[in-house]
């Protein structure tokens, strides 16, 4: 024992993107503790969005170098060729969500002070603000980095706290509707919270069952261990609620209608974007590396979860009233699609082809989320932004333009040709249809119809019924958000009109599937 | 004997998750969570014992730091939300359904 530790090999160079992300994050923190106040968002914004870009180009970078075909630091973290596409989807989108944060006024001026309060009124007149979310915004991110990079499920309990803990905060900041920020953190906290130790103590159960928490090595014990079946599906089963949660699939979706409610609307275009495909990363990861060899044991269990998200998501955003309620099923609904290609599983080919199309597809639904929630903050009340449905009616005949977008926005949600949503649908169901699970396309279908009937109820409220007379107003975006509006349609109608090159890119990405 | 621990930690686990379920208070449904954490710790330690390594034990440090930071957000929002509408209640926070 006289001091013979071996020191670990870290490739720092794989690793870069987090380091930047999480450094820069960390920079943040100082900026908060010694910029003068009035100078802190105009140092956060560059920090922030040069660290999201490094992360980006690095990324690339590592992409041009040579995918590694080995997990680095000792086995930890895998950056391979799912890893490195998810990282540029999550990197691009938290940038175009940075922006849309940027934008005035969607944080609350002095989160300590009670809503109505005189400390209230005094800060919002001192023009205060929380440019924390700054900093939370990049641990989250670099959080949503490791998740789904995560070889063992140490690291990846470790990486779902570091993408969660900030959103919580981030959650309750609302500037307006606070009571409805605040309920909605606090719920997302405490069921958050509630998940992820059912998380760990799947892990501590398959450590029991495998004698170590790496991925690859759980995925050998399945075949070398044997009479302790008992703790590998108890273990696996926890595993799985704990990873349903964060993609919101049924019966674990209660809290993403309310949470996408209530949080500030830039927050849930992050979360509704970056946490998604973070978390079908490492949903991915878990099932296929360290529990593929059950697959025939949980693949009957995520049939019955993907269908049962599917009929929710979209039967429930029927019967909502609010806009952001409404995406939040839609979201939910889009979720179960992504699960039908997690469980097309077989043949490597299968697997890769399957892995395409969901990578796809989350690209595709991310730029589409992202650009709808944008919208919903540019339509106004006197009260902030107009969630009510009915405030929406007639919003085409004052606004083409932005109900234009908005209605393009929602036919991509609903997968009509010529838009990046049907190429994502269509690539996921193409390759269940090879994967043999062909009920659950069926099924598919079938909800996405049922989901374009309330696509399309919006938008015949908007273009076909007449505007209120006190209707909302639709605020001259800023420069932020008019990109991030701009940016999410061009995506659109690219990976709408001419998806190869993405779909080429997500084949490479998961051509070689998972390192192990 | 460490299947007496392991019961335990499953106890421990069932409690937490039960005390979550049936609780009102945010604090106590908290304190439960952070009781489903603990129940986690043992059984970690308790296979590393099992399966003569330390990985688990070294698992057990992690956790308790990620609990640690847990508790720093979640007191956070909890008071937050008491100040709001002096009630810690997490039936009384409501508005947000359907």
């Amino acid at each position: 024992m006289n001091g013979n530790i071996p020191a670990p090999t870290i490739e720092y160079a794989q690793l870069a993107p987090m380091l930047v992300v999480f450094g820069a994050a960390i920079v943040g923190v100082l900026v908060e503790a010694f910029a003068p106040r009035y100078l802190r968002s105009a140092i956060h914004l560059p920090i922030t969005l040069l660290s999201l870009a490094a992360a980006f180009g690095l990324t690339i970078w590592q992409v041009v170098k040579g995918v590694p075909t080995k997990a680095a630091a000792m086995g930890a973290v895998a950056v391979d060729g799912p890893s490195l596409f998810i990282w540029g989807t999550i990197l691009v989108l938290a940038f175009v969500s940075v922006l849309l944060i940027n934008d005035e006024d969607h944080f609350v001026a002095a989160a300590a002070a009670v809503p109505g309060s005189a400390e209230e009124e005094q800060a919002l007149h001192a023009g205060a603000g929380h440019t924390e979310v700054y900093p939370l915004v990049l641990f989250a991110v670099g959080g949503m980095l490791l998740f789904p990079a995560a070889n063992d499920l140490l690291v990846m309990f470790v990486a779902l706290e570091v993408m969660s803990l900030p959103l919580y905060l981030l959650c309750g900041l609302a500037r307006r509707r606070r009571l409805l920020s605040q309920e909605a953190a606090v719920k997302y906290f405490l069921l958050g919270a509630f998940s992820s130790a059912f998380f760990l103590y799947g892990t501590a159960l398959l450590y029991g069952y495998a004698g170590s928490v790496d991925l690859a090595k759980i995925s050998t014990a399945l075949g070398a261990v044997g009479g302790q079946d008992t703790l590998l599906y108890v273990g696996a089963a926890m595993l799985g609620v704990g990873l349903l949660f964060k993609i919101g699939g049924a019966p674990f979706q209660a809290w993403k209608p309310d949470v996408y409610q209530g949080s500030p609307t830039p927050i849930t275009a992050l979360m509704a974007s970056g946490t998604l495909v973070a978390a079908f990363g490492a949903l991915l990861r878990v099932f296929w590396v360290a529990l593929g060899g059950l697959d025939w044991d949980w693949s009957p269990v995520l049939w019955g979860v993907a269908i049962l998200t599917m009929i929710v998501g979209a039967v429930l955003a029927i019967t909502q009233t609010d806009i952001k309620r409404m995406l939040a099923y839609s979201s939910i609904a889009h979720g179960g699609f992504l699960l039908v290609g997690v469980v097309a599983t077989g043949t490597a080919a299968q697997n890769s082809a399957s892995l395409s199309a969901i990578l796809f597809y989350l690209v595709a639904y991310g730029f589409t989320t992202v650009g709808a929630f944008a919208i919903v903050t540019m339509v106004r009340d006197a009260g902030g932004e107009a969630w009510h449905l009915s405030r929406w009616a007639g919003l085409g005949k004052r606004s083409p333009l932005l109900a234009g977008t908005f209605a393009f926005f929602l036919l991509a949600f609903a997968g009509i040709p010529l838009t990046s949503g049907f190429f994502g649908k269509y690539a996921v169901f193409q390759a269940a249809v090879s994967g043999g699970a062909l009920p659950l396309v069926i099924v598919g279908v079938v909800t996405s119809a049922v989901a374009a009937f309330f696509y399309v109820r919006v938008i015949v409220l908007m273009f076909f019924s007449d505007p209120a007379a006190d209707g909302p107003s639709v605020v001259l975006p800023s420069r932020g958000t008019a990109l991030v509006v701009g940016v999410a349609a061009l995506a659109t109608v690219f990976l709408g009109v001419f998806p190869q090159p993405v779909l080429d890119l997500a084949q490479n990405a998961a051509h070689s599937l998972f390192v192990r | 004997m460490t299947t007496h621990y392991l019961v335990l930690s499953a106890l421990l686990f069932a409690i937490g998750g039960v005390g979550v379920l049936v609780r009102r208070n945010a604090i106590v449904v908290f304190m439960c969570v952070e009781l489903m954490l603990n129940a986690c710790n043992l059984a970690f330690v308790t296979f590393a014992r099992q399966n003569g390594n330390l990985d688990g034990q070294v698992i057990a440090f992690f956790v308790m730091i990620v609990a640690a930071a847990e508790v720093v957000i979640g007191l956070a929002i909890i008071v937050t939300i008491f100040r709001t509408r002096r009630s810690a209640s997490v039936d009384d926070a409501s508005l947000l359904k359907y």
